[in-house]
């Protein structure tokens, strides 16, 4: 997929304009941040299990080649077959070969966020395969011809009314309006599909090196049609995934639902060892795991290791102040908010994705949901200092830090000038008290007003105020 | 495909900075982590979490009340009589003719299936289920309405109780293709955040606890 996070500033601020967008986006806002707190408030826990997920996360980074070549050994065990790819385009390769093989006409899909991240899609598309999305959120916006704009929710930015026409147009059948209606059509034509396919790919939330496992949570079940289905079963997974044994995918799995969703447990969640056995009268022949780098061994290494222990919750993006005011898409990529705020400049180059790490207001509130701990501001913050240092940063706002840097430095200078700036300020806003355009800011005035300083700064409002108590 | 593989675990021993020859050595285990804290009565805990997530709960006193509570439930819902049932319950004594029992994997109009299970967790009331040929996966996803049988004495607190169940039974069986844990129907939330039941699974979930 095309990353377009170069178009950031212009999409965000065409998601500010978009009262559509905008009705979705207020209506997913409270829903997400609400039921996790009740489902946290509900389990006193909560903070020691992030202590031992995030411990436990570092653990397993610290001896991941130990884990994935004990998890390769389990996989054989049983019947599998382990594929490594370097890279977005050895992943492509690998899974259509084994399509091909499997002479694949129809491939159903479970939700992948890493079969996003590598363009599977488009790619089996051209092999002349149809491809279908099963997880209700995916399939909306394949209809739509859209990118995902939420990790754990992926058409949340579509409203009810947008569904029904985009089902009327692509099913051809009368136009629906109920939601349960809605989700009754497409189970009817997915199940078509299911019964239909060749391969079945999901995802893999953990792999298991104790036995050889993948596992993937889902509410829908669409997951488990797509495998159990198929003739071949295809986990598309990133190298971090793997986990020791059965009891820490139980950790995570713990921390999963209750930060994604607000639920204690998603409805399903299934582990998978291993083609169909051979007294099995239903699941598939074949068992393949692709095991997808493509820069995280490389992330490994670095100061941005802790962005591996992420488990894909979306708890950070639901609680970010400038995802929930322009949703996903402005992003760019397949990954939003925070998260994908420090992943996507990774992946596509500090210069491609230059405003994500911009954007954050370090509010930090993504970190303090983070259900393994990571401290996404920090990482955003070192992700600007790279972009400074490698000379990306726009001259005028270069120039303006060093000169803000020179008075920082000479008390007596800062406050002489800072009062001439509030004065002017000051007169700038005239009557209104808002200032709606600034000149080097127009992005930030575009879409609001900077109130007017009220005329004197603040060192002089508290020398004054300190004489009136005194 | 070697070359990928080789060149995937050198990068990861690169960034860690370890030699290929460090590839064998012995890792510690990670601690036991902490779990939630479960209260004593494990089957009341089980039926109340598996209600809260809109799957229905009876109690039986032995699972020979099986076949007569698969007819009244029948009933209730006023459905056609076929049922497919796991070969792992066909054992049961089901009267002849009542309905129209099958047994085996779900076929693809399959509306009502009964299957036993491995296990349930009290912790979020879940139903461990394995795919073996006595219990075939399809039963648990192909049919509209999914009937479970559990002896109370399956209900374990935690998933790590269920994962060392798993291990004995692993030890003598082989792991299986599949273990699918259930919690209540198949449920959709993405249309406007609305919780619609029925995705693509079973939209009822009715599971019946025999005492023995
Ligand atoms: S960074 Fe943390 S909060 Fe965000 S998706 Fe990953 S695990 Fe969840």
């Amino acid at each position: 997929m095309q990353i377009r996070s170069i178009e950031f500033k212009q999409r965000a601020a065409e998601a500010l304009q978009d009262p559509i967008l905008q009705r979705a986006l207020n209506r997913a806002r409270g829903g997400f941040v609400d039921k996790r707190a009740a489902a946290i408030a509900d389990l006193p826990e909560f903070d020691a299990l992030r202590e031992d997920a995030a411990r436990l996360k570092d653990h397993i980074l610290d001896h991941l080649d130990y884990y994935l070549e004990r998890y390769e050994q389990a996989v054989q065990r049983h019947g599998g077959r382990v594929h490594w790819a370097r890279d977005a385009a050895e992943a492509r390769r690998i899974v259509i070969d084994i399509c091909r093989n499997a002479k694949a006409r129809t491939v159903c899909k479970g939700k992948s966020m890493v079969s996003e991240e590598i363009g599977l899609n488009a790619a089996l598309e051209a092999e002349g395969m149809e491809v279908v999305e099963t997880d209700l959120g995916e399939y909306i916006i394949q209809l739509a011809g859209e990118p995902p704009s939420h990790i754990i929710a992926p058409a949340v930015h579509k409203t009810k009314d947008q569904i029904s026409d985009l089902f009327r147009a692509r099913h051809q059948r009368p136009r629906l309006t109920e939601v349960p209606d809605l989700v009754n059509e497409a189970r009817q034509v997915l199940r078509e599909k299911f019964f239909q396919a060749d391969v079945g790919i999901t995802g893999g939330n953990f792999l298991v090196a104790e036995t050889g496992s993948s596992i993937i949570v889902t509410n829908e079940g669409n997951g488990d049609l797509t495998q159990t289905l198929a003739r071949v079963h295809v986990v598309v997974s990133g190298i971090e995934r793997v986990v020791p044994t059965l009891d820490d995918a139980t950790l995570f799995l713990r921390l999963l639902a209750r930060s994604a969703t607000g639920q204690e447990t998603e409805t399903y969640t299934t582990i998978s060892t291993g083609p169909r056995r051979f007294a099995d009268v239903d699941g598939p022949t074949e068992y393949h795991v692709v095991l997808v780098d493509n820069g995280r061994a490389q992330m490994l290494g670095g100061r941005f290791r802790d962005m591996l222990r992420c488990i894909r919750c979306g708890a950070c993006m639901n609680h970010c102040p400038v995802y929930s005011a322009i949703g996903g898409h402005a992003y760019g990529w397949v990954y939003p908010g925070p998260m994908g705020s420090v992943l996507t400049p990774l992946f596509a180059g500090l210069e491609a994705a230059y405003d994500l790490p911009n954007a954050c207001t370090l509010n930090g509130r993504c970190e303090t949901v983070c259900p393994v701990k990571i401290p996404l501001p920090d990482l955003l913050r070192e992700l600007r200092h790279r972009q400074h240092d490698e000379g990306l940063t726009p001259a005028g706002e270069r120039g303006l830090l060093r000169l803000w840097a020179f008075f920082a430095e000479r008390p007596r200078w800062h406050e002489r000038l800072s009062r001439l700036a509030a004065r002017l300020l000051h007169f700038v806003g005239g009557a209104k008290g808002r200032i709606e355009k600034l000149p080097l800011t127009l992005g930030w005035t575009r879409a609001r007003d900077m109130p007017a300083p009220s005329g004197k700064t603040f060192l002089e409002q508290w020398r004054a105020r300190g004489r009136d108590d005194a | 495909m070697r070359d990928g593989r080789d060149a995937v675990l050198t990068a990861i021993r690169a960034a860690l900075g370890r030699s290929a020859n460090e590839a064998n050595r012995e890792v510690a285990p990670p601690a036991r982590h902490v779990r939630p804290a479960v209260s004593d009565d494990l089957t009341e805990r089980f039926q109340r979490k598996l209600e809260s997530r809109a799957a229905t709960v009876e109690r039986l006193g032995s699972a020979h009340e099986v076949p007569g509570t698969v007819a009244r439930y029948l009933q209730k819902w006023n459905m056609a009589s076929r049922v497919v049932c796991a070969p792992s319950l066909a054992m049961l004594p089901w009267p002849k003719g009542s309905f129209d029992l099958h047994v085996g994997p779900a076929r693809r109009d399959e509306r009502v299936s009964i299957t036993s299970c491995f296990a349930g967790v009290a912790e979020t009331g879940s139903l461990v289920l394995l795919s073996t040929a006595a219990t075939p996966t399809t039963l648990n996803f192909v049919p509209e309405h999914h009937l479970v049988v559990i002896r109370r004495d399956q209900i374990v607190r935690h998933f790590e109780d269920a994962w060392e169940r798993l291990r004995r039974w692993n030890a003598e069986n082989g792991m299986p293709r599949t273990v699918n844990v259930i919690s209540g129907p198949s449920r959709t939330a993405d249309i406007e955040q609305t919780i619609q039941l029925g995705a693509h699974g079973p939209r009822h979930v009715h599971v019946m606890i025999a005492e023995k």
